[in-house]
């Protein structure tokens, strides 16, 4: 899923190290989910919306494949 | 995160070191320490048993510790380890019954397979979502 996560961090002055810390994921986790290879669960996705306090679609921009 | 992650993981080292322990203290034992005495290997074996339990829950612990995307790299691992297991495993038991080994099947061996494929296809999958 195409996502603006780097973009949105970068504006909010984190490393992928301190967003890891807020969300309580790893690192490779978000540099997975900045990269697209990997999908956050909604948990995960929520607290990137309340940190970035924008709405999940803002930034995750999913794609109908059928 | 870190600090209890690495709790996690030294608390399972504990207890997978203490099993190896235990599981050599069972096997070498009753011919090298004990001279065959049945209380003394009954109690051996069943120390080994209950440890490699906790061992088992230490681990549980260490896994309900990660999260969703290193989950998702172990149970990929996982998932491919077992049916890998399951297939050469009753395939290597096969060559033993139709005597194409010229050897017994020994579960050691399996063990050791088990061991490598996990860390192969966990390296595959790290490399993956990198």
């Amino acid at each position: 899923m195409k996502n603006r996560v780097r973009e949105l961090r970068k504006l909010k002055g984190l490393t992928q190290e301190q967003l890891a810390e807020f969300i309580g994921v790893s690192r490779q986790t978000i540099n997975a989910i900045e990269k697209e290879k990997f999908d956050p669960s909604l948990p995960t996705a929520f607290k990137m919306s309340k940190l970035f306090d924008k709405p999940i679609e803002d930034f995750f921009l999913f794609e109908e494949k059928y | 995160m870190k600090e209890e992650r690495k709790k996690h993981l030294l608390n399972l080292a504990l207890w997978t070191w203490s099993w190896v322990a235990t599981l050599a203290i069972a096997t070498f034992g009753p011919k090298f320490i004990w001279d065959d005495h049945t209380v003394l290997t009954t109690f051996a074996i069943l120390t080994n048993l209950i440890n490699g339990v906790l061992m088992i829950l230490a681990n549980r612990k260490l896994f309900n510790h990660y999260d969703e995307l290193e989950r998702k790299i172990h149970l990929e691992s996982l998932a491919l380890t077992l049916g890998l297991t399951v297939i050469v495993g009753l395939t290597y038991s096969l060559t033993d019954q139709v005597n194409l080994i010229p050897f017994d099947a020994e579960i050691g061996i399996l063990v050791g397979f088990i061991s490598l494929t996990y860390m192969i296809t966990l390296l595959i999958n790290r490399k993956r979502y990198s």
